[in-house]
């Protein structure tokens, strides 16, 4: 995405595309980890659902179904707070480094 | 209909915003701006303002609300002093870089340690490189006049930059004056009706106000943050002069009195200047070429046009009413000099501190300055850059 100059802000800092945060893909900060779903292990608590801090826990069907790697920055809590007998989420050693720039 | 009134600063500022009737006040009363707040409060009690009058827990609270309020969509306006101004100081940031146009009395005053409620530019120095446009009174007179500008000023569509006006504590915010007070329509008419940028109670357009900016965006948004307080210099020219041809006093950057041949000048600028208008009558009665140049507006500095009102004389006194711990110079002396650096030949220009925590200035201050300048003109040799008026040594 090309970035405006300052002349072509809009004043005030004001942001005027409500909800354009989507476009920024905070899977872009993750740096040698990431989270890893064992759909077996899984009992469906929503507990990494629920302390994920950017919505990277893809849900279908009413099912917490695995990572969405665009926004996952690899923080590790939904690991840390999987509470099934064995582990639904693991962290992974990943060496392939996405794309520079924190934003689309 | 335009009435003489007998008013002290505080009240001044007071009517003006009665006049004006701006959507919100919010403000915590503090000394010695204190009696603006309070006649605020009464006028709002009696039914003669209709705009919110909001008294938070503090200065901080209180510029909150300011910006949240003008994020809103409302004009407003708060007024404090000293460590009021202090306690603001993270939201002045905010709302500069918000762009929004609140306009604020300050009665200038000492700030702490040690404690002192006396009048002096310190709390509004600190706040020079906020991102406010500053505007400075000599008299009560002046702090209406400015007050009223202000919003037209910070209001106008290429600036929406907020305004702080400053009169100096208990010199002018307590001293009776005879004030020519405007008509109220005609005020009202001469503020003209508020028009809001991207009001937020607009809920038919979904925006973001203060959004968190990253290594990309930042420096842009400074950058186009600028470009308002860049475009006031013409808006602030226009609006004085409109001003003056509604009713009969103009107003620019600065006021140049007895300046025509000098060759020394006084550069001081808000009570004070007026007290060195008596000291350059009497000097201009003893023969001496002398003159005084009165800053109104500081920021945004008018660097060019007083450099070249300055750039013929031979020796300049810039008299500051606050220092700067550790700097080259007080705030006014910095930017004069170095306004002057450019021009060949430049003037040379001394620096006095004066009036910490209240300190008097009198006449005879004036012509001890004068006799300095004197002598720097005859031998163009400075032996002290930097010095202290009245304080004992
Ligand atoms: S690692 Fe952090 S960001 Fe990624 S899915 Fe888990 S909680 Fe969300
Ligand atoms: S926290 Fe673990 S068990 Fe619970 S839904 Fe998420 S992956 Fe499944």
């Amino acid at each position: 995405m090309k970035k405006e100059t300052w002349k072509e802000l809009t004043i005030g800092t004001i942001n005027l595309e409500a909800g354009n945060s989507v476009k920024n893909l905070t899977g872009t900060w993750r740096s040698g980890h990431k989270p890893e779903f064992i759909e077996e292990h899984c009992i469906q608590c929503f507990f990494c659902w629920l302390y994920c801090p950017h919505f990277a826990i893809l849900v279908e069907d009413g099912e917490v179904k695995g990572i969405n790697y665009d926004y996952c920055t690899g923080c590790g809590m939904c690991a840390e707070e999987c509470p099934s007998k064995e582990k639904s989420i693991v962290m992974v050693k990943e060496e392939v480094k996405l794309a520079e720039g924190g934003t689309e | 209909m335009s009435t003489l009134k007998t008013l002290n600063g505080n009240q001044t500022i007071a009517e003006a915003v009665r006049q004006v009737d701006p959507d919100v006040m919010a403000a915590y009363p503090i000394t010695p701006s204190t009696a603006i707040v309070e006649t605020i409060a009464k006028f709002k009690a009696d039914g003669l303002i209709s705009g919110e009058f909001v008294c938070p827990e503090s200065e901080h609270s209180a510029m909150s609300v300011c910006i949240g309020a003008a994020s809103a969509g409302g004009r407003v306006m708060t007024a404090t002093a000293s460590q009021g101004l202090a306690l603001m100081w993270e939201m002045l940031y905010i709302a500069a870089g918000l762009r929004l146009p609140i306009v604020a009395g300050i009665a200038n005053r000492a700030l702490s340690a040690p404690i002192n409620i006396h009048g002096d530019h310190s709390d509004t120095m600190g706040a020079r490189d906020a991102g406010w446009i500053q505007i400075y009174s000599e008299n009560c007179q002046e702090a209406y006049d400015n007050f009223i500008q202000a919003f037209r000023i910070a209001e106008h569509l290429d600036v929406r930059t907020p305004v702080l006006v400053g009169l100096d504590g208990f010199i002018i915010s307590h001293s009776m004056e005879v004030v020519q007070v405007e008509g109220d329509e005609k005020i009202k008419d001469f503020v003209g009706e508020y028009q809001s940028v991207y009001p937020l109670l607009d809920t038919s357009r979904k925006i973001t106000v203060g959004p968190l900016d990253f290594t990309d965006y930042y420096f842009e948004h400074k950058r186009n943050q600028m470009a308002g307080i860049e475009n006031a210099p013409g808006v602030i020219q226009q609006v004085g002069k409109e001003y003056g041809e509604k009713f009969g006093r103009y107003y620019g950057f600065f006021e140049e009195y007895r300046m025509e041949d000098a060759e020394t000048c006084i550069v001081v600028m808000s009570s004070a200047a007026g007290t060195c208008k008596d000291a350059i009558d009497e000097l201009r009665n003893e023969g001496k070429k002398i003159g005084l140049l009165k800053p109104r507006i500081f920021r945004p500095f008018p660097a060019k046009e007083i450099a070249l009102a300055l750039k013929g004389t031979r020796a300049v006194a810039v008299l500051d009413r606050s220092a700067c711990p550790g700097a080259f110079g007080a705030p006014l002396f910095t930017e004069i000099r170095n306004a002057l650096y450019d021009y060949d030949p430049r003037p040379k220009v001394v620096n006095y501190v004066y009036g910490l925590g209240g300190r008097d200035i009198k006449v005879e201050h004036f012509k001890d300055v004068a006799e300095k300048l004197d002598k720097i003109a005859e031998t163009g040799k400075v032996e002290e850059i930097y010095g202290y008026l009245n304080l004992r040594e």
